[in-house]
Order: C-alpha cells, then sequence, then structure tokens
C-alpha cells in the first residue's frame, strides 16, 4: 500500500462507471431502434431530462429549489428560435451553444439574487423571474411573435451533414448525444472537488465557510452552469419542433420538473433522466386512458412516491434484477 | 511583541443586551490558553466575533499582527483561524474521506477544480490520509459521517479544523455529550495536537481545562474577570466567589 492508504482508490472507486450506469445508456441507444415508431415522445424525454439533469445540478446538489427554471429554458428556446428565423446562426449545434450562453448570462445575472436567502424567498425569487421573462416576451410580440409564438422557424441540417426527417429519427439521436455530452460534463463536476463543495453547502452552509469554502462564488457558479443547461434543453426543444412560444416560459413548465426530478430523485444526476421517462410515459399512458384527468392520476402518483419514499419503490423494483445479478455472480464465481 | 490572537476593546451589543464588553484577549503564539465562564457569559459570542459570523460594534481582531476585523470568515480560515464547533456540524452524508478532502483541496488551491476527480492528486491523497490516520478515522473513512458513532464524529470535527492547517485554533467544547467510554480518544487527540499550532480552547469541563491549559481568562458577563496560569486562577477568590454562587456549573 502506498503513504496514502488507499485514500485515493478509494475516492477514485467512488466515481467510477458502475454497470447500471452502463446499462442504462445502452438501453438509451437500443431505443433508437426498438422504438422506431415512437421518436416523438423520445425526443421529448430526452430534452426534459437534460432540463431535469440543470434542475438536479442546483437542488440535488447546492440545495438551491427553483419554481423559475424555465425562464432559462425559454430563454433557450427563444435564442434558438430567433437565430434560426434570421438566420444569424444557421448550424444547429452553434445555435444550441449560442443559446446556451444566452441562458447562462441571464442565470449569472439573477444568481446574486437567488442564492441569498431562505428556501421561501428563492422559490418566489425564481418563479417571480420566470413570470417576469414571461411578460416580457409578450410584451416584445413583434420580436417574439407574442401568443402565437415565433414564425418560419427552419432548421438547418446539423453540420450542414444530417437534416431534420419527419419521422424524428435524426432529432432524437442529436438530443440524444447533446444529452450525454453535457452528461458526461456534470459526472466528471459532481465527483471533483468543486461538485463535493457544492454537497457540503448543502449539508451545512456555515460549516462549508468555515473551511474555507467561498459559498457565494461556488452557487453563483453552479446556478450559471444550471442556466446553460436549461438553455440548451429549451434550444434543443425548440430545433426538435420548430416551435417557441410563450408557454416555454409557463409556470406549469417549472412546476412539471420539480416533479420530474421528484419521481426520479435528486442528488445522483440519473434521477432527472429517469424521471423524465417515467413523467412522459405515465403522462403518455394517463392522457390517452382518461384525456381530461390524466393530471388527477399525475398528482395521485407523485403523492404516492412522497408517501411511500422512492427507496421502498426501488427497491420493490430492483428486487428481480438484484436477484437475477446475485444469481449470475455465483454462477460464474462456481464456474471458475 | 505579537500574540497570535488579540482581541482590543472588543464589544458586542445585540439590541439591549451587552454580550461582550470592553473585552482584551492576548494569546501567545503556541499557547494553550483555556476561556472559561459560567452559562450565558458570552462564550459563544466570543468565538463568532473571532472567526467572523458576526460583527462587532466595536474594538479589534487581530491575528499575528493583522487587522482581520473586517474579513469573511474564509478569509479568516484562509489566514490560518480555524474552530471546531460545539455541537456536531459535520457533513452528514459525506464521507470522512470525503470531508477531509474538501478542506485540503480547499487549503491547497484545488478546491474550485471542477475537471478532475477529488483523489486524482497525490499530494492531496497522503495528505487526507495523515489526517485521517493521526485522528484513528482511516477504518471508517468511507462510511457516511452520519452513520457514525458521536466519538468518531467529534474526532472528525477536530480533524477538519486541523486539517486546515489553522495556526490558531479555536476548540468549541471539544469533549461535550461524548460518551465516557470514548472520551479518552478525544482528550488523548487534544492533548496530541502539534505544538506550533496556538489553541483556545472554550470549555466547561474544569478537568479538561486545568489538565489542558498553561492559561485561563475567565470571562462572566461578558467582560474578562481575572486571566492568569491555572494556579493563579484555581486560588483567586473572585473566580471562587463566581463558579461557587453558580454551584453546579463548575
Amino acid at each position: 500500500m502506498s503513504a496514502d492508504h488507499g485514500v485515493g482508490e478509494v475516492s477514485l472507486r467512488r466515481a467510477r462507471w458502475g454497470h447500471g450506469e452502463t446499462a442504462f445508456w445502452l438501453i438509451a441507444i437500443a431505443a433508437i431502434f426498438v422504438f422506431s415508431d415512437r421518436y416523438l415522445i423520445l425526443t421529448e424525454m430526452a430534452w426534459l431530462g437534460l432540463f431535469a439533469l440543470s434542475l438536479d445540478l442546483i437542488l440535488g446538489y447546492a440545495g438551491i429549489v427553483s419554481l423559475g427554471h424555465a425562464a432559462f429554458f425559454g430563454v433557450g428556446a427563444y435564442a434558438a428560435g430567433l437565430l434560426a428565423v434570421h438566420g444569424i446562426v444557421k448550424e444547429p449545434i452553434l445555435a444550441l451553444v449560442v443559446a446556451g450562453c444566452a441562458a447562462m448570462v441571464l442565470g449569472f445575472a439573477t444568481s446574486f439574487l437567488v442564492i441569498r436567502g431562505s428556501e421561501l424567498s428563492q422559490l418566489m425569487v425564481t418563479l417571480g423571474i420566470a413570470l417576469l421573462l414571461r411578460e416580457l416576451a409578450n410584451k416584445f410580440s413583434d420580436i417574439t411573435g407574442g401568443f402565437d409564438g415565433l414564425q418560419g422557424i427552419v432548421i438547418d441540417p446539423i453540420l450542414g451533414l444530417f437534416s431534420f426527417d419527419i419521422f424524428g429519427k435524426v432529432g432524437f439521436i442529436y438530443c440524444l448525444v447533446v444529452l450525454f455530452v453535457l452528461f458526461l460534463l456534470a459526472r466528471l463536476i459532481v465527483h471533483s472537488p468543486f461538485g463535493l463543495s457544492l454537497r457540503a453547502i448543502r449539508n451545512n452552509p456555515l460549516r462549508a465557510a468555515a473551511i474555507g469554502i467561498p459559498v457565494n462564488r461556488r452557487l453563483i457558479a453552479i446556478y450559471t452552469l444550471s442556466a446553460f443547461y436549461a438553455g440548451i434543453a429549451g434550444a434543443l426543444f425548440t430545433q426538435t419542433t420548430a416551435l417557441a412560444s410563450l408557454d416555454v416560459f409557463s409556470f406549469e413548465r417549472s412546476a412539471d420538473l420539480l416533479l420530474v426530478l421528484v419521481i426520479g430523485g435528486a442528488g445522483y444526476l440519473y434521477g432527472g433522466l429517469i424521471g423524465a421517462v417515467v413523467f412522459r410515459v405515465l403522462q403518455d399512458m394517463f392522457s390517452s386512458w382518461t384525456p381530461q384527468f390524466w393530471q388527477f392520476w399525475i398528482g395521485l402518483v407523485l403523492v404516492l412516491i412522497v408517501l411511500i419514499g422512492r427507496e421502498r419503490m426501488y427497491r420493490g423494483v430492483m428486487w428481480l434484477p438484484r436477484l437475477a445479478m446475485r444469481r449470475m455472480t455465483s454462477l460464474s464465481r462456481s464456474a471458475s | 511583541m505579537t500574540f497570535a490572537l488579540e482581541t482590543i476593546g472588543l464589544d458586542k451589543q445585540f439590541g439591549g443586551l451587552h454580550v461582550t464588553r470592553d473585552l482584551s484577549l492576548k494569546i501567545a503564539a503556541g499557547a494553550r490558553h483555556a476561556l472559561i465562564g459560567p452559562n450565558g457569559a458570552g462564550k459563544t459570542t466570543v468565538i463568532n466575533l473571532l472567526t467572523g459570523v458576526i460583527k462587532p460594534n466595536g474594538g479589534k481582531i487581530m491575528l499575528e499582527g493583522a487587522d482581520i476585523t473586517g474579513l469573511t470568515v474564509q478569509a479568516r480560515v484562509l489566514r490560518g483561524l480555524s474552530r471546531t464547533f460545539q455541537i456536531n456540524q459535520l457533513y452528514a452524508d459525506l464521507t470522512p474521506l470525503e470531508t477531509i478532502g474538501l478542506a485540503v483541496s480547499e487549503r491547497l488551491g484545488h478546491g474550485g477544480d471542477w475537471w478532475r476527480r477529488l483523489g486524482s492528486r497525490a499530494n492531496v491523497n497522503v495528505e487526507i490520509a495523515e489526517t485521517l490516520e493521526r485522528f484513528h478515522l482511516l477504518d471508517v473513512m468511507n462510511e457516511p459521517t452520519g452513520t457514525l458513532p458521536y466519538g468518531k464524529q467529534r474526532l472528525l470535527e477536530i480533524a477538519l479544523a486541523i486539517a486546515t492547517k489553522p495556526r490558531v485554533l479555536l476548540l468549541d467544547e471539544p469533549a461535550a455529550g461524548v460518551p465516557q467510554s470514548e472520551r479518552h480518544e478525544i482528550l488523548a487527540a487534544v492533548a496530541g495536537l502539534p505544538r506550533e499550532v496556538t489553541v483556545l480552547l472554550i470549555e466547561h469541563d474544569m478537568d479538561l481545562v486545568f489538565s489542558f491549559a498553561d492559561r485561563i481568562s475567565v470571562l462572566v458577563s461578558g467582560a474578562l474577570l481575572v486571566e492568569g496560569t491555572p494556579d493563579e486562577v484555581a486560588h483567586d477568590p473572585r473566580v471562587k466567589a463566581v463558579y461557587l454562587g453558580e454551584g453546579a456549573d463548575a
């Protein structure tokens, strides 16, 4: 054993890829071929997952709550739309980055208002900012198209090579790749000293300051990054649907996002992605079954999750795969 | 002479409540100094003033001759003034390894690194290991702090403060609430603190104070009553009056 008593080994082990993670992404890739008639809903899952990942970064890691995350989603969506309509940036990936940066600037500017104060004031300030932006978009309807939304969004081929097809295959693969890249970045960040310091701040801001962590600077940084992610999610939405209307800023969008994260669980990165899949499947199921009352059933599921607890549900769901896993490892052990 | 830590006419009022009155403390470099006083004497306020959690209404705080009265909490930590907390203020879902890793990374200027994982810098790892070993935490380094026995958590509390490499350490009742069976480990850790670190101990437990301190300041109603060697303080009639008057508090 080296001089570090295995400290390096143990801490790197925590950040290593698990089998579950590999399986998750293999399933996501498999979806391209297996669900070839459901690209639209898959695409929605992908950008919603990215959007939820963005909320997870501030809520699950830094403990900042938000009821107005749609503000950044909306800015990203409109930015992508405007860039395409006016032909400013034609290439989708470049436009995506520009749109993300627009949201990031707003995130940085508003972070100073959000990070100070209690959770309640965070909820109110974030909610207020999203409502404000919605009204601004409404007011400047000559730019944003007002209630009708932006008209005439046409998205160029990605890198000039891949055109968006009407079945949405290219759109889905595009969203999945962007999601995966940004997920890798988020994964890197949460296992870094920076990411760890966010968890320390969420646990106990006073103690975090007492070991020399610059609390406010860290919170501003992660809030800004989260806004960038949300902006990208919004831009993906616009690029894959050719839509940008006032509802990108809506309160329901921010509230649904919290729901997604509650369903999937915060603070381990996959919660937002799993939550997005489950949420969209439930929404789809309930709305085809009972179109008027699907929100009732979603609400019921939410109450059940909170009452039963995600841990217990997870154990129930994972019972069979875990059993199979254990059987397999014991089999392979006895074989060798 | 420059003191490791010095307060000059420190004053704090909360509304009509005068909690710190014209307090001038001088703590020599390398000292084992204890701050004692009956309940409500204002000891916690003094810690909060020294560490920068609250700002004084008057007076100055000097760290190794430099005025730090206007600095933030984390700026004081970087200057070498750290504290432990009376009630554990640890990160319940982080492991001791991660907890110490944070403090070490932060001090070595790697705290803002977002592009590489904790554990990828050899010098940080070695320092984490040394700290964990010194405080007997190696065997539990990968368990969530919230699940550790109370005594281990108290050790981690001290280890965390030491990991910031303080030049002056404020120990706020290090053995408070620790079961008798785990007490000796805490006392040994306190006794084994590096000599070059100046320690200000804030404590109720007189056994600990008189076995540890080479100098004692007695705080009563926010003002300094007596300062001297343990012997002088033990035989001071004013101190006796305060503590006898308080009864079981001593």
